[in-house]
């Protein structure tokens, strides 16, 4: 029963989340640079949602805005069915969800231990009674992450990006979470390394029972861990589907051209597809364009492109595309 | 033989020549000694080391401490006392005698109590106009100097730090209202202002300090304080904010605040730490400005109350003795020289060590 509640009710549900920052543009101007434009999604219990896109689309603003690190400027995040409003829902909510970053050089303090960095969750929301207590907590998570309790003592800088992008798991992991977002957490790492990684993250999944909001620009990898996955076009989203419909059958033109760049292995399949390659930059997101913001590069924009947003619509059952011509391009 | 089974004998000669007790595994200790970890280090450790590699830091280091030492210890055991006028003993009459003698010279009374025998303590510097050892002044003036640089300069930390970091940290509107009126404190001509806070202070200090316990320390040294705290933070502020507001970038910040971490605890663990090498070569070169304030204010009159010597104040008592007691005005300008050099020297052999970053 309570499985079946779980399937029923999301984990996150996001509702028409909007970031905007306010840019200096002149002496006494502002302009709202729209980051996340009005996003809506909802990620299920133990699931992994891929989060993809071009750099610069707004998939970190998304992921750090989800966690309340930047105040939405509109939209609403719900987890477990709570809205969160208040501080108090705020600090809730940090013991919940957490975050893995994604430059395993700076997103640790330089100054502090190992044990200090994983421990800083801990000792932030006051989660042990004694000394001792929080040591075997670190160790624990030392070991969850697989690194030698030795290190505990060690300094950041002496580790490699593998080794300290384990310690921003451990710390991410420190508060017991539900829900963490991973910020591209493996594109600073080597290959031989991101692979390790990306398997840790797996398992940890299936021991901890943990929800993830997989932000990447590596559609390889996003596809091998992602259960679902969004594609992000200057802050908005343009598709939602399972991981292997977008990749078999991408419906949004956009993502059509973002699976054709996959590089595949096999030189004759690699030849016998056909790249789609977009024309032109990506719109400032200043200065946006109109109606949807893709018509400009899009192969098959018509004039009511420019002209209207396109619905973020349910066009098959747990199958969302932003497109108005859809059903046309795809049949 | 055929010719593949010699490529095979061959194969076998050359294995014979490879001895297998050379490849045994490693034993535990073999192991320890080969993997030679090398000893965990901080950025401060690194800092130390290079720091005692500068020998111009390290000689005016040396110099510092020493002068600290003495300016404390000495006057503990010194014979004369700073503020004891020698000719005046009760129930005497004056005896003149006592006041400005040379290096090493005795009084009338003194050089008769050597006659008969007995040891009195020479006076290195001879006496000053009133009679007073001039050798345990200048100590005392150091003292003195040396306490008003070093307090002052705490004072300014903790002022600059508070505002600076808040200012930084916070941004926006709140960084804006700070940053103007350190602008607007900038501006005023410093000069000026030490001296006409100075001479406002010590008349309405001196009257509400009467009969409190700072009513000893002097109301002069209490208005240099004042001073210090209300305009020297300002540089101290600007610093601290420019650190903290590149440092309040640093993704290790936003883990922090994902962590839940609120402004203060992010402040106290993860920005001062991180900025402290620029607070503390900043603080150690706010120290000699400090003691250079103090005596040009002293040497003005606007300095410490008299009979409480200070370097500066020194210098200004032997300037009507000049063309007869030189040595009186270059004692204490020679004493605050080597104090300002040095404590330069060292803060900047501080800053090379290390910030190699601010090197210039």
């Amino acid at each position: 029963m309570s499985t079946e509640l779980k399937s029923v009710q999301p984990l996150i549900e996001v509702r028409h989340l909007k970031q905007y920052f306010n840019i200096n543009t002149g002496f006494f101007k502002s302009t709202p640079l729209k980051a996340v434009d009005d996003i809506s999604f909802t990620i299920r219990e133990g699931e992994t949602l891929g989060l993809v896109g071009e750099s610069g689309c707004g998939k970190t603003t998304a992921g750090r805005t989800i966690l309340h690190l930047y105040q939405p400027t509109a939209g609403e995040i719900i987890y477990r069915g709570k809205s969160i409003k208040t501080p108090k829902d705020v600090e809730e909510f940090r013991t919940k969800a957490t975050m893995v970053f994604q430059d395993p050089y700076s997103s640790l303090d330089p100054r502090m231990t190992v044990a200090d960095i994983i421990g800083e969750p801990l000792d932030v929301h006051h989660m042990y009674k004694s000394q001792e207590e929080r040591r075997q907590k670190i160790l624990e998570l030392m070991d969850h992450v697989g690194l030698n309790s030795e290190h505990a003592a060690r300094y950041a800088h002496e580790f490699s990006g593998g080794q300290r992008q384990r310690v921003g798991i451990a710390r991410a992991l420190a508060v017991d979470p539900d829900f963490i977002v991973c910020d591209e957490p493996v594109s600073a790492l080597d290959v031989s390394i991101q692979a390790q990684v990306i398997n840790m993250f797996d398992e940890l999944q299936d021991q901890m029972g943990l929800t993830y909001l997989f932000i990447a620009h590596d559609l390889l990898v996003v596809r091998h861990i992602s259960d679902r996955i969004a594609v992000m076009y200057l802050g908005r989203m343009v598709e939602l589907a399972d991981a292997d419909e977008i990749y078999n059958r991408p419906l949004h033109p956009y993502t059509k051209a973002l699976i054709s760049a996959v590089p595949v292995p096999d030189p004759n399949v690699a030849r016998a597809n056909k790249r789609i390659a977009l024309t032109g930059e990506i719109p400032s997101p200043l200065n946006a364009p109109s109606g949807c913001p893709f018509h400009t590069r899009c192969p098959y924009a018509k004039p009511m492109c420019s002209e209207s947003m396109p619905p973020f619509k349910e066009v098959e059952k747990g199958r969302f595309v932003a497109c108005h011509r859809t059903e046309e391009i795809n049949s | 033989m055929t010719e593949g089974s010699k490529v095979n004998e061959n194969i076998k000669n050359l294995s014979m020549q490879v001895n297998l007790d050379d490849f045994i595994p490693a034993t535990a200790e073999e192991k320890e000694y080969m993997v030679q970890m090398r000893p965990s280090t901080t950025a401060f450790k690194d800092g130390i080391r290079r720091l005692r590699k500068n020998k111009v830091a390290m000689v005016s280091f040396y110099i510092i401490v020493i002068i600290t030492l003495a300016a404390i210890f000495v006057p503990m055991f010194w014979p004369y006392k700073y503020e004891m006028m020698l000719g005046m003993q009760p129930g005497k009459p004056v005896d003149a005698t006592f006041n400005n003698l040379k290096p090493f010279e005795y009084s009338t009374t003194e050089q008769a109590l050597r006659d008969q025998g007995q040891s009195v303590f020479p006076h290195i510097f001879g006496t000053d106009s009133a009679g007073r050892d001039y050798f345990i002044r200048v100590v005392y003036g150091t003292r003195i100097s040396l306490a008003v640089g070093f307090f002052a300069s705490i004072i300014v930390l903790v002022i600059g730090l508070l505002v600076g970091s808040v200012s930084g940290y916070a941004g926006g509107k709140v960084d804006m209202v700070i940053m103007r009126i350190v602008d607007i404190i900038y501006s005023l001509p410093d000069m000026l202002m030490v001296i006409l806070l100075a001479s406002v202070l010590k008349m309405t200090l001196a009257s509400k300090l009467e009969g409190t316990p700072l009513a000893k320390i002097g109301s002069n040294i209490i208005s240099l304080f004042i001073i210090f705290a209300l305009l020297y933070w300002v540089s101290m502020a600007r610093l601290v904010r420019g650190q903290i507001l590149s440092l309040r970038e640093q993704e290790y910040v936003l883990a922090a605040q994902a962590a839940g971490a609120k402004g203060s605890w992010v402040i106290r663990k993860h920005l001062l730490p991180n900025c402290v090498s620029v607070i503390v070569i900043s603080t150690a070169l706010q120290i000699p400005s400090a003691i250079f304030t103090e005596s040009y204010l002293s040497f003005l009159g606007l300095g410490v109350n008299a009979p409480m010597p200070s370097l500066g104040s020194l210098a200004s008592d032997a300037l009507n003795g000049l063309s007869s007691y030189p040595y009186r005005l270059v004692i204490p300008a020679i004493v605050i020289s080597l104090i300002v050099l040095s404590l330069n020297l060292f803060g900047d052999g501080l800053r090379d060590a290390f910030d190699p970053k601010l090197n210039g």
